[in-house]
């Protein structure tokens, strides 16, 4: 009885694993399918640019705030953490390369992106989400008119031009609010803490490469946050699972990428 | 040209292992306004959704203007459909979109029409739904009713020959109910349009309709004029068009032996 017990829980836990497994698996292929098709379809939203430079507003704009005034905080938090530790060697006057490094190379684009995918990924996915439980997808698809080319495709597009400038601009402000700290509280010499940074900072090394983490982690985190809400089940509970769903996919997908680019551009 | 704008032939449709139509003949001929009736998950939307080539029937063929929908192209597909015209339950209105641009919507998408004639056009459109003051509003500050009579006047903006309603009375107060229910017969003969209306409000769409169909459990169980619908003797015409609580069509949902049920109880 026992036996037969057991027999039967190990195989409703391999159902289990294998169901999500197989659902794992269809929603990758699906979620390719519609990068494709969106690809496909980007022409169309080109030729009507002013509908991307919308919704650039409304997911690259609106994020500014949250972006700004955080790049700030990070900024004047790396710079605290980096004297206290640098001075211990006599070297405190590279805490400038120290937080530009550390905010080109990673923190600028990572940081940028799981706040992008907070802010602007679950405002996405909660719109497509609710367009599709209020019929206008399947509206616009009986007037002809493919959802993909109007909706996805300029939202799409938005993502992947705002997250590099965002990237930026967060590097940017960090690297100010770390200036802040170091030299008019701490005391560093400005001259050493900006000639530091411009000496030992590499445009491709650094600057380039962090650009070309901003783009992957924008096409990943707005593809991730369009999939989701275009498979959104159209109710309520299914809206909210999918948003829920695009915060933590895209970030276990930042992270995930990250450290794939990391170990490609540190070979090469 | 056909007398039939839109046909079914022998149409089955299914989701996984439940059969929604079985065999499903229908005819809509030129001109009229047609009803299909039939209880709450009878699958008369998804009648709406085949012919309108957003679902693919299992078996059979939906035809439009002789055409069979699920043998064309994507091209093909958007050439019906922009003959075609649908109003949703709940009006499906672009939520982003002010009524004036959610009626030019179409207009912009499939014409090249200048500037000043999309708004003559609008406004005439708007106004046959007796909404044209309303033209600046957003959908958010609009009635029920209003909602489904902007989504009335989007639905014809391209003088469609078929025009589809999905449930148009479903929710509305009595006055609306009346507007919504003078506007589709007027249109339709002022377009010379051929209409179809899904619904299970047995009243309105009597008064309007030419020739009704009902379905039930997946075949078409009567179709007549609505005066031989009302003096039928079958028990589920009856049933329905009385709003008899028991019938053909049970009140309880099917279950296994009641004190039995009351017995198994197992606690959380």
């Amino acid at each position: 009885m026992i036996k037969s017990n057991l027999l039967a829980g190990l195989v409703c836990t391999l159902r289990s694993i294998g169901h999500k497994f197989s659902d794992s698996v269809w929603r990758l292929g699906a979620g390719a399918r519609l990068f494709g098709l969106t690809l496909a379809y980007s022409g169309e939203s080109f030729r009507r640019f002013h509908l991307t430079v919308r919704e650039i507003y409304f997911t690259g704009v609106m994020s500014l705030v949250i972006i700004l005034v955080s790049a700030f905080f990070v900024g004047m938090v790396l710079a605290l953490q980096g004297y206290h530790t640098l001075q211990r060697y006599g070297s405190a006057e590279s805490i400038g390369v120290l937080v530009a490094l550390s905010l080109l190379r990673e923190l600028g684009p990572v940081v940028t992106a799981l706040l992008f995918a907070g802010r602007a990924g679950t405002a996405i996915t909660a719109e497509i989400g609710l367009m599709k439980a209020t019929e206008q997808l399947s509206a616009m698809e009986m007037m002809a008119v493919s959802p993909v080319s109007r909706v996805i495709a300029p939202r799409f597009w938005a993502g992947v031009i705002s997250m590099p400038i965002l990237a930026a601009l967060f590097s940017m402000v960090g690297i100010l609010g770390g200036y802040l700290v170091a030299v008019p509280m701490i005391g560093v010499d400005a001259g050493a803490f900006w000639s530091q940074m411009q000496a030992n900072v590499d445009w491709q090394v650094d600057v380039l490469n962090g650009v070309i983490k901003s783009l992957v982690f924008g096409v990943a985190c707005t593809m991730i946050a369009l999939f989701e809400g275009y498979d959104a089940p159209p109710t309520a509970e299914g809206v909210s699972r999918a948003t829920t769903r695009t915060v933590v996919t895209s970030s276990l997908a930042i992270l995930g990428l990250d450290f794939v680019l990391t170990s490609l551009m540190i070979s090469m | 040209m056909t007398p039939n704008i839109v046909e079914l032939d022998n149409l089955s449709f299914g989701y996984k292992n439940r059969m929604l139509h079985k065999g499903i003949n229908m005819v809509f001929p030129r001109g009229k306004v047609i009803a299909i009736m039939g209880g709450s998950g009878s699958g008369k939307t998804t009648l709406l959704r085949l012919i309108g080539g957003q679902l693919k029937p299992s078996k059979g063929e939906a035809r439009v203007e002789g055409e069979v929908v699920h043998q064309q192209n994507r091209a093909g597909i958007h050439k019906l459909r922009r003959k075609m015209g649908m109003l949703f339950q709940q009006g499906a209105l672009f939520t982003d979109l002010s009524v004036y641009e959610n009626v030019a919507f179409p207009m912009r998408e499939h014409t090249d029409l200048p500037e000043s004639m999309i708004h003559d056009l609008v406004l005439m459109k708007l106004n046959a739904v007796g909404l044209r003051g309303a033209h600046k509003l957003m959908p958010t500050e609009l009635s029920g009713g209003m909602a489904r009579r902007v989504a009335l006047a989007r639905a014809i903006a391209l003088d469609p020959d078929i025009i589809m309603y999905d449930e148009p009375f479903a929710g509305l107060d009595p006055i609306s109910m009346a507007v919504i229910c003078d506007l589709i017969r007027t249109l339709n003969d002022a377009l010379g349009a051929t209409s179809i209306i899904v619904s299970h409000d047995v009243k309105e769409t009597f008064s309007i309709a030419d020739y009704v169909y009902f379905v039930a459990n997946g075949v078409v169980a009567a179709e007549g004029t609505p005066e031989d619908l009302r003096k039928s003797d079958l028990p589920f015409v009856h049933q329905f068009v009385h709003g008899e609580k028991d019938g053909p069509v049970p009140f309880h949902y099917a279950a296994g032996d009641y004190k039995q049920d009351l017995l198994d109880f197992k606690a959380p």
